[in-house]
């Protein structure tokens, strides 16, 4: 069992949804990132997205964007994630690792040495952004030929025709990008939710994850009830950009203030 | 105009591209799942609309009597002389409304936009030629219009920009990365994935997710069309070499497409070496950049190691793009097309060469074929013909050459 099933599984019987937060990489340096990602697990992260930069993210708004800049800044590279993703599997054999980015830098890796070494490095899966289901036979086959999961991406433009040749051969979680627009933007309410899981339920029997808009304790509450995760990023991020110092650098307390938010998001998950 | 697809054969080099959107390895539809029903909602709507008459009938007359459809060909004997080699004939695409080859796709686009039932339209815009085009065209129909456009793009193409306003389009101005075309197209995107009901994306280039490289070269490859039938009629056969510039590629897919099975016209593509293909101040990607993905294709991209995009440099804001068209990716590696590079400085005196020798201002991108000219013609048989792409006018770089030129206005 994959450790992103084994999670899901556990989750299930706890009766609660998961709380998958993000951190991009390299923001503002590899060390703040590095602390972060370390101490999501104990702040309550039941998976955690590792964002890898990218210079054009076409589906990010401006808060990853700006999050991206500064990582690449701080030589965010394809293998220096990966040696993150190794430090942080030395302590944590348990917690699923997404990367999520866009295709070029994997592309420019060499997909099968890619998959290779990230799933040598402990990463369980990958969502990427530009890579539709048409496309997915770019990597598929050197990904389950290393046990990563490549997660499908769901829009609320998939129409009930389409759902099945886009979930088709998915593996781990299906990701349902709630809205139409760009990450940290816009917001799906609880009714919106409630209407678009059941769909993609009628089709795949994978636990489904509620990402792009899920910004408070209750939005992250209301997505983890109704599916069966919550991923934040931009609000997590908006938090650590606000405490950066003139420089762009983190200060002595911005690791723990994100992961403060962390906390309250896992709180509010756990009480449903 | 357009050849109909029946009447090529499957060893057509004018056959591509598969039903994946891909000629060869390139091209494809490499777009978020949100933008995946759109795009092929536009390839149906595309293919639908290809195969009705009534929708070519239509086009056909916007471009007769609104575009200045045929642009004349013109021999330019002056010029020729002063080179002194082969006979150069210019295919004089900037004379169409609005002074360049754009309008030609942006016609097709806005009447499969009409067709579609779309209500609002969006564009991406380097040098302005093609934000003006279908900021024009979304006036004539009365629909509105948002241009993105980089913002040193904005500062350098000032005329372009009060134009566009001036058709009542709104001119987003674009910060991010190098604040040029790349960013005005990643931006664009982004406004479309949020706007999915209403909103065309009407691209510019032969670039992007699949359909579009095709489509664009589908309404652009009126221009070779008739070259092809006005070099017949001028001097009763095919030109040994035709030539065009390229930052995306459409003006020189417009004119190479209709004469790819033609082995014997020698095809020369030219992309803007900027301040020199050995420095990183360049836009020539298919000379220096490899294969990757981005803006929904697969095709050449100068990108680093890793994979991040690298940003480009000419002094032609309409060839600054670290990309190209899939279709050119393609026939850069079967050979079929050759392309060069020329630079800043070369463009800058072909730009002069020309409006002294013929009295035409070209624009910057066109300048690069014709510096391309200037080299190849002194070498080639004087009963030997060339045919120049001159696919925009100069006014909107007047304010560019001049500070190049060390003149104030």
């Amino acid at each position: 069992m994959s450790r992103i099933e084994a999670r899901f599984a556990a989750l299930a019987t706890e009766g609660r949804g998961a709380l998958i937060p993000f951190v991009e990489a390299f923001d503002p340096d590899r060390e703040t990132s590095m602390a972060l990602l370390a101490g999501m697990p104990s702040a309550g992260a039941d998976l955690i997205e590792i964002g890898v930069p990218f210079t054009d993210p076409m589906a990010d708004g401006p808060t990853i964007q700006a999050a991206g800049k500064r990582a690449l800044a701080a030589g965010a590279k394809l293998p220096r994630i990966l040696d993150m993703v190794r430090e942080f599997r030395r302590a944590d054999a348990a917690t699923p690792i997404i990367l999520m980015g866009y295709l070029n830098p994997i592309l420019a890796y060499g997909p099968p040495r890619f998959c290779a070494d990230a799933a040598a490095a402990g990463v369980d899966g990958l969502i990427i952004v530009d890579l539709p289901s048409e496309e997915a036979d770019l990597i598929a086959a050197d990904a389950a030929r290393h046990g990563l999961d490549i997660i499908r991406l769901v829009a609320p433009t998939t129409d009930d025709a389409r759902l099945p040749k886009v979930l088709a051969g998915s593996s781990g979680f299906i990701y349902y990008v709630s809205i139409t627009g760009i990450t940290g933007t816009r917001t799906a309410s609880g009714a919106q939710l409630e209407a678009a899981v059941p769909r993609i339920r009628r089709v795949s029997s994978l636990p489904i994850a509620v990402g792009f808009g899920v910004r408070s304790p209750e939005q992250a509450a209301t997505a983890s009830r109704v599916a069966d995760g919550a991923v934040v990023a931009s609000a997590l991020i908006d938090t650590l950009a606000a405490d950066l110092d003139a420089e762009g650098r983190a200060r002595p307390g911005t690791v723990g203030k994100v992961l403060d938010q962390v906390r309250a998001l896992a709180a509010a998950v756990r009480a449903g | 105009m357009n050849t109909p697809a029946s009447s090529i054969g499957a060893n057509s080099l004018r056959s591509g591209p598969d039903a994946r959107g891909r000629f060869g390895a390139y091209g494809g539809r490499f777009v978020a799942e949100t933008l995946m029903p759109l795009v092929l909602e536009v390839e149906q709507a595309y293919r639908d609309a290809r195969a009705d008459p009534a929708f070519q009938a239509e086009l056909d007359a916007y471009l007769a009597n609104y575009v200045g459809r045929p642009s004349p060909l013109w021999f330019a004997h002056r010029l020729t002389e002063r080179l002194g080699g082969a006979k150069i004939y210019l295919k004089r695409d900037e004379l169409n409304h609005t002074g360049a080859h754009k309008i030609n796709s942006c016609m097709g686009q806005i009447l499969l936009a009409r067709r579609m039932g779309k209500t609002r339209i969006i564009a991406e815009t380097g040098a302005g030629q093609h934000g003006v085009a279908t900021a024009t065209v979304c006036a004539l129909f009365g629909l509105p219009c948002t241009v993105y456009m980089g913002a040193t793009d904005v500062e350098r193409q000032k005329p372009n920009v009060f134009r566009m306003k001036l058709l009542g389009a709104e001119v987003r101005a674009v910060r991010s990365g190098a604040a040029t075309l790349k960013d005005a197209m990643n931006e664009a995107m982004r406004d479309w994935v949020a706007n999915v009901e209403d909103t065309y994306y009407l691209i510019g280039t032969v670039a992007g997710p699949h359909p579009y490289p095709m489509m664009v070269r589908d309404f652009q490859s009126v221009i070779g069309e008739e070259a092809k039938l006005q070099m017949m009629q001028a001097e009763g056969r095919l030109p040994d070499v035709a030539v065009a510039a390229i930052g995306g590629g459409s003006n020189a897919m417009g004119l190479f497409h209709p004469f790819l099975d033609d082995a014997a016209v020698r095809l020369i593509g030219v992309e803007a070496a900027g301040h020199g293909l050995e420095t990183h101040a360049h836009a020539a990607s298919l000379s220096r950049g490899r294969p990757g993905v981005l803006h929904g294709n697969m095709t050449y991209l100068l990108q680093d190691e890793d994979g991040q995009i690298e940003e480009a440099h000419s002094i032609s804001a309409g060839l600054d793009y670290p990309g190209v068209g899939p279709e050119h990716a393609w026939l850069h590696d079967i050979g079929r097309v050759e392309y060069v590079a020329v630079t800043d400085d070369e463009a800058l005196a072909a730009f002069q060469l020309l409006t002294r020798t013929e009295g035409i201002i070209p624009a910057l991108e066109p300048a690069h074929a014709l510096a391309q000219v200037a080299k190849l013609a002194p070498t080639l048989p004087r009963d030997s013909i060339i045919l120049a792409n001159l696919c925009g006018r100069g006014d909107k770089d007047i304010f560019t050459v001049a500070e190049h030129l060390g003149v104030s206005l």
